[in-house]
């Protein structure tokens, strides 16, 4: 993937007022907003890349949930209509920069290292096999794949938010150029005090991080004349206060802890690429985090149905001349005969060996643990 | 070899691993230009400059999460809680991050770092700055927890914890802080983890604590030498993994044993190390183990020196347990 020297247009420019959700992408799949059309938002000519990954991703999450609903594997939480964010935050880095994935963002597994096996490995982490490099222990949450540079996601919603700022602090203190991005869903990631643990350090640190979260938009519609943000209904009311007329505004919540907060169209992968991109450019300058909130909605609603991101990626794409049915065609054999390479495999493989369940509770394995193991009948 | 107390000793251990290891770091509330509450950290700000030594905002869970992506990136930081009684605000990055991310990453990942705090009443610290918090994490997997009784022990202690792969818990009886003394040896030193040391010999009851308590209990064993009971004294040094065969051997040899520690009983440490004694040398054993600890109670300002188990208290364990 390639990166344009410049942004062209950065979300200011766009006009982005405080309460808004920033688009790039009508539900048209036509750019919309106070981008000229003759100004070419690509992504940097990662579109492309960025149609693959979403529609590898959601190929995925739906064989998931078929193996799920077959009781061939555990609790399962896919990411539909959320591939945008997912796979456009992760496109937006560098290949140096580390990704801090949070309990639902199986999702960003899937975009790095997909040549290496990402597709495998997450099929090994679905059926718990011993071919899993977490020798199949943390069940629902994600696979690691230190080789991909993507740490471990942990428990607690935003615990790990916090552990992208001390790593990317780490990183810059030593000399090196990498930025790390935080990603999380839902209201809990910015309901509890890790949240404001991560941005307080942050801004305290100048850590060069990216928070992410995604929001799914509760029921609540915005009224005409209540809130300005024209694009998008926007999170419940209830997630969160200090909102700026009925909505918790993005940037009023950085704005205390000096990280400029911006909220998009987490819908709209080109707007998420243009967030995203622009926050770890102003991190790789030395000017610390950002905080991005990416509004979602559920697929199976009239507003996520008429937003669903693939099929207005897709439309961009066409409209273009860079996408066409062949091309569709293709994709999808390749990424159903990957998926079925995997399952066939992973669906197969033997579990961990029993002795793994005593290992890397500490670096050696101390005598007491010794002993358990050895007085397994 | 100096003479040192255990800030002393501390600082002196921190200071020598800071200049033989640039990816040791030091954070925390005041630890920079303040040196610290306890003045442990005096002076590493000048030494090593503020990318090594960091304030930090005033929140646990912050300290030890950011301490947490330090780790995971190949630093060796040591942050300080600065008191015990402050850490269940980063509980959950000890106990769901720092603990488990090995285990969940598939030995990827480990988190190398060590919790410094200070534990422990006995200094008319009151409710919040005298609690001793250590069975909460030696009941967590993937946790060392370390509790050093002199300054020797403390300087060769943490720095075998900060050149350890795994997590460390590592809490400092701030009541002995100053009033231990003694030889510490100087440049580089390390004391195992996971030994005890016999400090005193005896054949008739064996003597099991840690940190401040041992100076209650060599009291006490002093005394019950006045009335003819040969105490044998262990300090247990590392909680966890604690020396079960050094207990055993001791057991073995005296057939009765008594536990001291601060924190409360139930569930305490000292249940463990019965249930461990049981397990190893209960047919050894000619009286039921003993404990004498804190009481099951919040921890009591005014009415502290009758909560601690002060040398009074284990004297008459001690007596009992040698004439059942």
């Amino acid at each position: 993937m390639s990166m344009p020297t410049e942004p062209r247009t950065s979300a200011e420019a766009l006009g982005l007022n405080d309460d808004g959700c920033f688009s790039v992408l009508g539900s048209d799949g036509v750019v919309v907003g106070d981008t000229p059309e003759s100004e070419e938002p690509s992504a940097g000519g990662a579109d492309v890349d960025m149609y693959v990954a979403m529609r590898r991703l959601r190929a995925c999450d739906a064989r998931a949930a078929a193996l799920r609903a077959e009781g061939r594997i555990g609790p399962y939480a896919g990411a539909a209509g959320e591939e945008a964010t997912l796979v456009a935050s992760a496109m937006a880095l560098g290949p140096e920069d580390w990704i801090f994935p949070g309990r639902r963002d199986h999702g960003l597994t899937l975009v790095r290292d997909v040549d290496g096996g990402a597709v495998a490995r997450f099929f090994h982490h679905l059926f718990a096999t011993g071919g899993d490099p977490a020798k199949g222990r943390p069940g629902l949450g994600g696979t690691t794949a230190r080789g991909a540079r993507i740490a471990s996601a942990g428990g607690p919603a935003a615990g790990h938010l916090c552990h992208a700022v001390g790593f990317a602090w780490a990183a810059r203190a030593r000399g090196e150029d990498v930025v790390t991005l935080a990603s999380g869903r839902g209201a809990g990631v910015t309901a509890g005090a890790s949240f404001h643990d991560a941005l307080n350090f942050a801004g305290v640190l100048r850590a060069p991080v990216v928070f992410v979260g995604r929001y799914e938009a509760g029921p609540d519609r915005p009224r005409k004349g209540e809130d300005d943000a024209t694009s998008s209904s926007v999170p419940a009311a209830t997630v969160a206060s200090g909102r700026v007329g009925r909505f918790p505004s993005a940037r009023a919540r950085g704005e205390a802890y000096g990280v400029p907060g911006i909220r998009c169209d987490g819908m709209d992968p080109l707007a998420v690429y243009r967030v995203v991109r622009d926050a770890v450019r102003r991190a790789r300058r030395g000017e610390g985090a950002s905080w991005v909130e990416a509004v979602v909605h559920p697929l199976d609603g009239v507003r996520g149905a008429a937003l669903d991101p693939l099929v207005r990626l897709r439309r961009y794409l066409v409209a273009r001349g860079r996408w066409d049915d062949e091309a569709e065609r293709a994709l999808e054999a390749r990424t159903q005969g990957q998926i079925d390479a995997a399952v066939s495999e992973a669906g197969s493989a033997p579990g961990p060996a029993r002795a793994t369940l005593f290992e890397d509770v500490y670096r050696a394995l101390p005598p007491f643990l010794v002993a358990q193991r050895d007085a397994v009948p | 070899m100096p003479q040192m107390n255990m800030v002393e000793a501390i600082n002196d251990a921190l200071r020598f691993e800071m200049t033989r290891d640039d990816r040791v770091v030091v954070l925390g509330e005041d630890v920079g230009h303040a040196g610290g509450v306890f003045r442990v950290t005096e002076g590493l700000r000048d030494a090593f400059g503020e990318e090594r030594v960091l304030d930090t905002p005033l929140s646990e869970g912050g300290i030890i999460g950011t301490a947490f992506g330090m780790a995971l990136y190949g630093l060796r930081p040591v942050p300080e809680i600065q008191f015990a009684d402050f850490i269940f605000p980063a509980y959950d990055q000890i106990v769901s991050e720092v603990a488990k991310v090995r285990y969940r990453s598939g030995g990827q990942y480990g988190c190398p770092l060590v919790i410094r705090a200070p534990v422990g009443g006995g200094i008319r610290g009151g409710h919040y700055h005298s609690q001793s918090p250590e069975a909460h994490f030696v009941h967590v997997a993937g946790l060392k927890v370390v509790c050093p009784a002199t300054p020797e022990d403390a300087k060769g202690l943490l720095l075998a914890s900060i050149r350890d792969e795994d997590p460390v818990l590592f809490f400092e009886p701030k009541r002995i802080y100053r009033a231990a003394r003694g030889d510490v040896p100087s440049g580089d030193f390390t004391v195992e983890l996971g030994r005890a040391r016999v400090v005193r010999e005896g054949e008739d009851v064996t003597l099991i604590t840690y940190g401040a308590m041992l100076y209650e209990a060599l009291e006490a064993a002093t005394a019950a030498a006045a009335e003819g009971v040969d105490c044998e004294v262990l300090d247990l040094r590392t909680l966890w993994p604690f020396d079960v065969d050094a207990m055993q051997r001791s057991v073995e040899k005296t057939g009765r044993v008594v536990v001291v520690h601060e924190a409360p009983k139930s569930c305490g440490l000292g249940a463990e190390i019965v249930a461990s004694i049981n397990e190893c040398a209960f047919l050894r054993l000619e009286a039921p183990p003993r404990r004498v600890t804190g009481y099951d109670t919040p921890f009591p300002y005014a009415l502290e020196m009758e909560y601690l188990p002060r040398s009074p208290r284990i004297l008459r364990a001690l007596l009992e347990t040698a004439n059942f």
